[in-house]
This record gives structure tokens, sequence and C-alpha cells, in this order.
């Protein structure tokens, strides 16, 4: 997994609350054995229309939002299937954080592995990005801040995340490798725990 | 004192980081007893044992079957989907290089992953089991924390047997009152109702443990369509502390503990696997279901359900005044091509399925066999089965659950997810309307386009007769 390092950009704004993972990724494009070129089928059935062209109402596809690399959005984003494709295609069209006041359990889980930083804000902070949707904001995880770039205001949203979580990320670190170093531990338990082993 | 989920939680430590420790301070590492693995969320996780020279750790505790995107007709013949083909073939070739035990599609044995693990005793009380499927809190019905994970965390299970967690939050779910009418209300309409009132992000970061005497009083196949939804509360898992009726299923089952081993195990999981009375839940909920009536979805989410006597409802009615809530329903009524203040029994339906890990096993063909018999699906209705495992096919075929679905008008399959997520060639069409027996409505979740109303098996049979949604207690 790549460090994840400070970066600035724009966010889109995307006011949608309880955005499932079927929509994320529909199920056509589950069946790909890889982890890589899942961006171009991005929210696919809202993105595109029945032909194959993009919608043109549709936020991606409008030219002022092309290359911004923060998603803002709103409660329990990623809910319903475990589908990791979801982050794959989120990572692969280009997003390194996503902005909301709440996440799906498995979905975060899911984008911490891959490096992607899933922000959680309050409402008013939220609600005040989408007021501000042209703003740059500079995404700073060591220090667990949104700076936000305006012209004559310095403010800075700060924002929580389990420590561990934070160092596996800035780190880009292997984490099946450090959990193989407690391998002696895994093998204690494992002969002191045989009873529902088969 | 503690719940059923901490004492599974306490006896799976592996090792707890202290806090000054800088990765994964906070967390425990948890080992896994069993791991369930199927096509779609599994090549890439040995791709990356592979790029790493990493072998399975305990290939003796993964089972493997392909369920997601298999065909349920015809099965003899070659898989005509490519893609669909390159991964089943895929799963098979990882299966036999690292040495796990594949229920391949012609196996007696094959099914949906939630449907098989149970009835080969693969899951059993007190365990912690994994799948990357978000379904996996199924098991959750037998007194296992059992939850759905992603590919990179199929992975880590595969190299370690263990993963790192921070413990969730423990809320009971106390099912209180009787219904009037036990047979026509199900445990779907249930947990439907749950999700219901407390919404799909109502369980986030938490393990929800069902309790009530009603609980107490279904059978296993009941259990585990209630412990199958709890991740459309948002909920990590969902549990049930086991009993005799638990215990009675289990026994002789392929992998359970045999004879008189099994029979210690059973004393030891009577005195141990229990909620103790004075348990501290972080939140318990109460749900009365003396009155309830069956459910039905009406629009894009599980919550949004109503009772089948009920009209559809406005987004105000619907969002209770939050804006966002009420931008979804009107969304969700676009999509439906539903109208405010429609009844719900004037709804008409082309499709049917009754199927999925949710409601796909014996006891839901029984029930649903029983509204159907000696009727015929309506003209304008397509009807489909499709039983959770080759073994629950055989068991109904042998009942003659097949003659009377198939004499009714019904289709009759093989096993498999199918059209609960279309990944397979059972999809909706654009704007056909089903009613479904599964656990998702998302938009295009049965297809593109496709319109999916979630219902209890016996609510889907009384609709396939009807051709529109009715109340299933006059039929019963």
């Amino acid at each position: 997994m790549k460090p994840f390092n400070k970066f600035e950009s724009k966010f889109i704004p995307f006011p949608f609350v309880n955005v499932d993972t079927d929509q994320i990724i529909p199920k056509q494009f589950l069946k790909l054995t890889q982890k890589t070129g899942f961006g171009k089928y991005l929210f696919y059935d809202w993105r595109y229309e029945e032909d194959g062209q993009p919608k043109k109402d549709f936020v991606l596809n409008k030219s002022q939002y092309f290359n911004r690399q923060i998603l803002l959005t709103l409660d329990n984003f990623g809910s319903g299937s475990s589908r990791e494709h979801a982050v794959w295609a989120l990572s692969d069209y280009g997003f390194k954080a996503i902005i909301s006041t709440s996440f799906a359990d498995i979905f975060y889980s899911n984008c911490i592995k891959n490096g992607l930083l899933p922000i959680t804000l309050p409402k008013p902070q939220i609600n005040y990005l989408f007021k501000n949707k042209d703003l740059s904001v500079e995404i700073d995880l060591d220090n667990q801040e949104i700076k936000l770039m305006e012209n004559s205001i310095h403010k800075k949203f700060k924002f929580q995340i389990d420590k561990s979580k934070k160092m596996m990320l800035i780190a880009g670190l292997d984490e099946i490798g450090m959990t193989l170093q407690l391998d002696s531990e895994i093998t204690k338990y494992e002969k002191n725990n045989i009873n529902c082993l088969v | 004192m503690s719940s059923l989920f901490e004492k599974i939680w306490e006896n799976h430590i592996v090792y707890t980081t202290k806090n000054n420790e800088s990765i994964n301070s906070g967390s425990s590492l948890l080992y896994i007893d069993r791991h369930l693995i199927h096509e779609v969320t599994s090549p890439q996780a040995f791709d990356g044992l592979r790029t790493n020279g990493r072998r399975v750790r305990r290939p003796d505790l993964t089972f493997a079957t392909m369920d997601h995107n298999v065909p349920t007709t015809e099965r003899n013949l070659p898989i005509a989907d490519q893609i669909s083909e390159n991964q089943i073939r895929t799963l098979r070739e990882n299966c036999n290089e690292f040495g796990i035990k594949l229920y391949d599609l012609d196996h007696p044995n094959q099914g949906i992953v939630h449907v098989i693990g149970p009835e080969l005793g693969i899951t059993l009380p007190g365990t912690t089991i994994v799948c990357g499927d978000s379904h996996t809190a199924t098991h959750g019905a037998f007194g296992a924390f059992a939850f759905g994970i992603g590919t990179s965390e199929v992975e880590h299970v595969l190299a370690t047997q263990c993963l790192w967690l921070s413990k969730p939050k423990d809320i009971a779910i106390n099912f209180v009152g009787r219904s009037k009418n036990t047979h026509a209300i199900s445990s779907k309409d249930m947990i439907l109702s749950l999700i219901r009132k407390i919404g799909i992000g109502g369980g986030k970061g938490a393990v929800l443990e069902y309790q009530g005497e009603i609980i107490k009083s279904l059978s296993m196949e009941q259990r585990m369509t209630i412990c199958n939804m709890s991740i459309e509360a948002g909920a990590r898992a969902g549990l049930i502390v086991p009993d005799t009726e638990t215990f009675n299923y289990l026994r002789d089952r392929e992998y359970s503990p045999k004879g008189e081993i099994y029979e210690k195990m059973v004393d030891h999981w009577r005195e141990n696997l229990t909620t103790d009375n004075n348990a501290k839940f972080d939140r318990i909920i109460d749900i009365d279901i003396t009155n309830l009536a069956p459910q039905v979805s009406w629009g894009t989410n599980p919550s949004m359900t109503v009772d089948v006597t009920e009209t559809v409802p406005s987004p105000d009615e619907f969002a209770k005044g939050n804006e966002h809530e009420k931008n979804a329903a009107i969304r969700a009524l676009e999509y439906m091509k539903l109208k405010p203040g429609t009844p719900i029994t004037d709804i008409h339906i082309d499709r049917v399925f009754i199927g999925s890990c949710t409601n796909s096993r014996l006891e839901d063909l029984i029930e649903a066999s029983i509204v159907v018999k000696g009727k015929k699906v309506s003209g304008k209705v397509r009807a489909l089965i499709v039983p959770g495992s080759q073994m629950v096919k055989l068991q109904a075929e042998k009942l003659g659950l097949d003659k009377i679905f198939k004499e009714s008008g019904f289709e009759w399959r093989d096993s498999g997810c199918s059209m609960c997520l279309g990944m397979n060639p059972d999809i909706l069409s654009s704007g056909e309307r089903c009613a479904s027996t599964s656990n998702r409505n998302f938009e295009g979740r049965q297809g593109k386009g496709g319109i999916t109303h979630l219902v209890s098996p016996i609510m889907a049979a009384a609709a396939a007769i009807e051709g529109h949604f009715v109340d299933v207690r006059e039929l019963i």
C-alpha cells in the first residue's frame, strides 16, 4: 500500500444519504479477478445512459468537477454489500479521501486497507462545505485536520481517526506482514483452544 | 457479568495491543474459527498471497463454494457467461493450489455459503465465523460471532487465521408480545419491522443480540432469517443465545462433533454460551410484535417498509422532518414508479423470487408451498423458486414440493444466490416489478431498472397467485 501523503484538492459534492455499494459499483463488474481498472465503472448506473453515453446532469460528468480527489457526501456512505470493489473503484477513479457524516462499518474498514481516507465530520461542518463547494482544502492526516484554503480566512476542521488506522495509512503498511510477526502468539492460542476446531 | 457476544470475544483474543504500541493500539487480534469463501470476493485475496509468497495458515478451517454467479439451470452445460466461468474456474484453481475444501458446482452439498455452513455443521455455537459477504451474520443464529469482511480481510484471515478488530458495541433487541397469527407473521416480518424502526444505520458499529420469548420459540431457519438481515440495520453482526433447538439442529451434521463428544460440548455450550441476567448493553431496543402485520418494502432500502394494510407513504411521512431522507424518498418513489397513497394491495407484480440466503431453506419452501398448493400462478406473473442449497432442493423434492410448485406454474431451479443480486442470468428487466424474499431492494439490485419489494416467503407465494400483494393473514 502506498503511504498516504498530505494533499490539496477541491471536492465533489455528493449530497445523498445511505449510498450503498451496489450504486458505487454495480454487480456486473464484480466478476473481474483483479483489483485494478474499476474506476471507469464507478457509479455506473447513475453515471451512464443506457447506450453508455455519460449522463450530462450527473456530477462526475460535469467538467468543473473533473480531477477532484475528494468526495463529500452524507450519512451511512457505503452501506450494504461488503464488496471491496467499491473502494477499488473510488481509488482507481482518483479519490484519495471521502468526507461524510458517517460510513458503513465494512466499507470504512475496506477504505483503510486500500489507502483511501474516510473522514467523519459533524453535520454543521459538512453543511459548511456543501455551501462552499468550490473551496480547495488540504487534507493533513498527520495533524488530523482539513485546512480550508479560502482567500482571507484560514479555517481548520479537526477530525478523529483511530491511532492505529492513521499509522497504517501514513506508513502504507502491510498489515498481514505485521500480524505474521505475532506467529508465536497465534500458535500458542491454537494449542490452547482446540475445542471448536475441526 | 457479560453478554454472549462479550464471552465469545474474550474467548478469541489472541493478542491485545497496549495503548503505547503504535500499531493497532486499542484493537485486539481475534482468532477466526471458520472462514467461508466464495468466487466473487476471494480471487484478489489469493493473488495477494501468491504475490507475497504466503500460504493459507489453516486450510482445514476454510471452506469454499461457488454461489454468487452460478447458473440455476442446465448445470451440465458449460457456463455461457465467460467472465463468470473464469471467476468460477479461478476459485477452483485457488482451492486446489492452497488445499481448501471446495463444494463445487456439481457437488451435492453446493449451495449459498450461508445455507451450507449450518447445514454441514461447519457453523457451531461460540465460534467466530467470517466470510467475504455481508450476510455472514446469518450464522449468529447459532450463537456464533459471525460477520462479513472485505477482500483485504479475506487475505488477512487466509494468511493468519486472525483479524484485528476494535470491539463493537452490544445492543439488545428485545422482541416482546406474541403475534395473533403466528403462521402468517414470519421472522422476515419481525426483522423488517426492526429495520423500519431503527433505520439502515441504526445498528452501526454494533452486534445485535436478539432476545425475547418469541425468539426462543423460533426454528433455526427463522432465527437465521433474522440474523441474516442484521447488516440491513447496519450492524456488524447479530446473534441469538443457543438452546436445545440449536443443539438438536446441529447434532449429526457432517462436521459437527459426534456422539459423546458432541453431548459434552452441548453441556459446555449450555453452561457457558449465555447472556448473564445483569449483562450490560450499550442500548436495549424493545420491539412489540403483538400487532405486527406482514411487511412489504416500498422503496430502495430495507427501512422503506410498511404494513401490507397500509399505503405507500409520502416523502414527508417517511422523512419525519429530515430533509435528506425526504430527498431519498422522492428519488425512491420515482425509481419504484409508485405514488404516495397507493394501497400496497393495489401494487401489481410481474415477477416473484423465492430464494436467497435470507429465505431459501426447507421451512421457507414448505410454508410457501402451503399457500400455492392447488392454485395457479397468475397469468401475468413469472415466478421462480431457487432453493438455498442442493441439499435443500433434494429434501424439498423428497417432500414433493417441486411438484406442487411446478404444477402451480413456478420454475424450480438449482441452488445459488440467483436473483437476489442478479450476477447470474436470473435478473429483472428494466421496469419489471418483483415480490422477492431476498434482503436488499437497492436500485438495480435485481437487474438494472428492476423494481424490488421485500417480503416473506408466504407473502411472495400469495402475490404470485393473486398477481398483486395480498394480506396473507386472510389466506392462512
